[in-house]
């Protein structure tokens, strides 16, 4: 982390939108190889944060660098050519499209000449059932709607997409939310997986279960603020659930129902 | 996810492997039936046949002669290159009211253009594309800026553009409602064949010579030619199909339509796309009034009166859902073509063709509830 400069680093980036203060000094980093996970209740600043870093939003001040050069974006396509990579909630995936036509969308492998210029299909489809085939999701075919898939396969599918066209640092906006305990674990798995290629991840999630699974550090956010980032060793699961809570007052329900929150 | 990182470590970049092929082969016992399902034109095939079968069983054998085929074909036609592009439009996740309006308008101005404005035949079309793309990017760029539903803008230029069409005749002919003597004006050559009039009719001859096709005692065929509006269909049809399923910008008028937001995450131009289909219908409108301007010779300001609506019909039926994001143009050719059988064949059969409406309104039902039902097979649904 220290001989090479990290993915990407922002400092105490500021965010308003008219009177509303929605971030207040964040700071955060991430290098190859690691998995940031971003926790934060409802309402911490999430979802600005990561539009900021993925080219939605300009910050309103604060410094982003990008692999230690200071960048500038000013829309999502400019991150994206700059190798930052978002997986959205809404999974930026169309239900009633083929999968190999989402695979692709946006990014369509072109042959031919001049105005006469067609999608290879035989390359698309090819390369689609690979990239699946590769993260254990055995596709019947890849004309198929993506509207069949299950919500874990097409996180991986959305994932796998971004990792394909050379994103350096995936985002991934709350990937297991909505996801049952096997596909939730399908999703570690493989971002489990895109790490070991070297690839930054920065896993936003207010499951700290989930995050301890797979992250290497740990940013907690409250209010619009960095409250501190923690090494994998220095902090236990339960003090990283009472952080990201704001303390006290989950405890006592949490002591009242068991222990079980 | 064992063998993912086998296959991993393997490196397993060749496009093809062995895994892969033995796929293909169980997809084999994918039930036909199913892979037709995922069809969205499946529906007006079906409707197709269906209709043909009933005007077999009912209507006077003439119908099915190739003049027969050709007077079909002529309301099919004009209605199709509408369908087309009003399939595209709505597969790209927006509705155009008022193209009907925009026949109207359009057939005003090609004709103002020629009698009026002393245009050659040619030059007059061009201005009048020109015009016509112009108003459809202007509909489009209100509906992307202001992110109002279509359907409504839309609705504003139909009465807009129908009330222009009025006034503008009516300024053009000094108090009338219907400019005559385009046709005239228009003089004759290779461009006037291209918009109207029939075509092949070398072809024709030939067929008749050969005894292919029925001809008179004299020697000329029956039917000495197709329509140009028919090819000026057929040709749509099978480029807008082309675009729609092989090249980028079809992707792009899916995931538009789709999600827009996905699509734009994703790096499409929504906002291109959305404006190039509007200008699209609104040129698709505008061949339709210079095709039937030039055969009426005049042009009047009921012109395209309902077409829009038409138009949208034909493209449900031809398996497009209102929400966008799915459809088919050949679908939408399909779709016209049984609405020219539909408002054509009943004259051939023994029952009012009063009933033409009852009949349409019917199929429409039909065909949003079987694609309603499609669209859940095809997603799966859950």
């Amino acid at each position: 982390m220290t001989e090479q400069a990290p993915l990407i680093e922002v400092r105490d980036i500021v965010k308003h939108f008219g009177s509303v203060i929605a971030l207040s000094g964040v700071s955060l980093k991430v290098s190859t190889g690691e998995v940031l996970c971003l926790l934060g209740d409802n309402g911490a600043g999430k979802s600005t944060l990561i539009k900021t870093l993925s080219g939605c939003h300009r910050p309103s001040s604060g410094e982003f660098l990008v692999e230690g050069r200071p960048v500038a974006f000013s829309s999502p396509r400019d991150a994206l050519d700059a190798g930052i990579a978002t997986v959205y909630q809404d999974l930026a995936m169309i239900p009633l499209m083929s999968i190999t036509r989402n695979f692709f969308m946006g990014r369509e492998p072109i042959r031919g000449f001049g105005p006469l210029k067609w999608i290879d299909f035989d390359l698309a489809h090819a390369v689609t059932r690979d990239e699946m085939h590769r993260i254990g999701i055995d596709i019947r075919d890849p004309h198929q709607a993506v509207g069949t898939l299950s919500g874990g396969e097409r996180q991986c599918v959305a994932i796998a997409r971004a990792v394909y066209f050379g994103a350096k640092v995936l985002i991934l906006d709350e990937p297991t939310s909505a996801l049952g305990v096997a596909q939730t674990s399908m999703v570690l798995k493989y971002i489990n997986l895109v790490r070991a290629k070297g690839l930054g991840v920065i896993f936003i999630t207010h499951n700290v279960r989930h995050a301890y699974a797979v992250g290497d550090r740990f940013t907690v956010l409250n209010r619009g603020k960095t409250l501190g980032t923690y090494a994998k060793s220095g902090i236990a699961m339960d003090e990283l659930q009472n952080l990201m809570a704001g303390g006290k007052e989950l405890q006592a329900v949490s002591e009242e129902l068991g222990g079980t929150v | 996810m064992t063998t993912s990182t086998a296959d991993l470590a393997a490196g397993a970049s060749r496009p093809t492997d062995p895994a892969a092929e033995a796929r293909d082969e169980r997809l084999r016992r994918v039930s036909l039936v199913a892979r037709l399902m995922r069809r969205p034109e499946l529906g007006a095939v079906a409707g197709l046949v269906l209709v043909t079968v009933f005007f077999g069983l009912t209507a006077n054998p003439a119908m099915f002669t190739l003049a027969g085929v050709m007077t079909v074909l002529s309301p099919a036609a004009q209605l199709g290159i509408l369908a087309i592009a009003a399939a595209l439009l709505m597969i790209g996740g927006e509705f155009d009211l008022s193209i009907g309006s925009m026949i109207a308008f359009a057939g005003l101005v090609f004709g103002a253009l020629i009698v009026v404005g002393d245009l050659p035949l040619l030059a007059a079309i061009v201005a009048t594309f020109l015009f016509a793309g112009l108003m459809g990017a202007v509909n489009g760029q209100i509906v992307i800026r202001t992110r109002l539903p279509s359907f409504i803008v839309t609705l504003a230029f139909l009465f807009i553009l129908r009330g222009l069409s009025l006034v503008g005749l009516k300024w053009a002919t000094g108090g009338s409602t219907q400019l005559r003597g385009i046709g005239d004006k228009a003089g004759q050559g290779v461009v006037r064949e291209l918009f109207s009039g029939q075509a092949l009719e070398g072809l024709f001859a030939w067929l008749a010579q050969a005894n292919w096709i029925a001809k008179f005692p004299n020697g000329t065929p029956t039917v000495t030619g197709v329509p140009v509006g028919v090819l000026w269909f057929l040709a749509i049809a099978a480029l807008a199909t082309y675009v729609l399923l092989r090249t980028r910008f079809g992707n792009w008028i899916f995931a538009a339509g789709g999600d827009p937001n996905a699509a734009r995450n994703s790096g499409v131009p929504v906002n291109m796309v959305k404006t190039t289909l509007f200008v699209l219908t609104a040129c698709a409108a505008t061949l339709v009034a210079i095709l039937t301007v030039l055969d009426a010779g005049s042009t009047d300001a009921r012109r395209g009166f309902q077409k829009e609506f038409e138009a949208i019909i034909a493209a449900v039926i031809g398996g497009c859902l209102l929400t966008g994001g799915y459809g088919s143009a050949i679908g939408a050719f399909f779709g016209a073509i049984i609405f020219g059988m539909v408002s054509i064949g009943l004259t051939y059969t023994s029952f009012d063709s009063d009933w033409f409406q009852v009949f349409l309104g019917g199929m429409l039902l039909l065909a949003v509830l079987f694609n309603n039902f499609i669209r859940r097979k095809a997603t799966g649904e859950r």
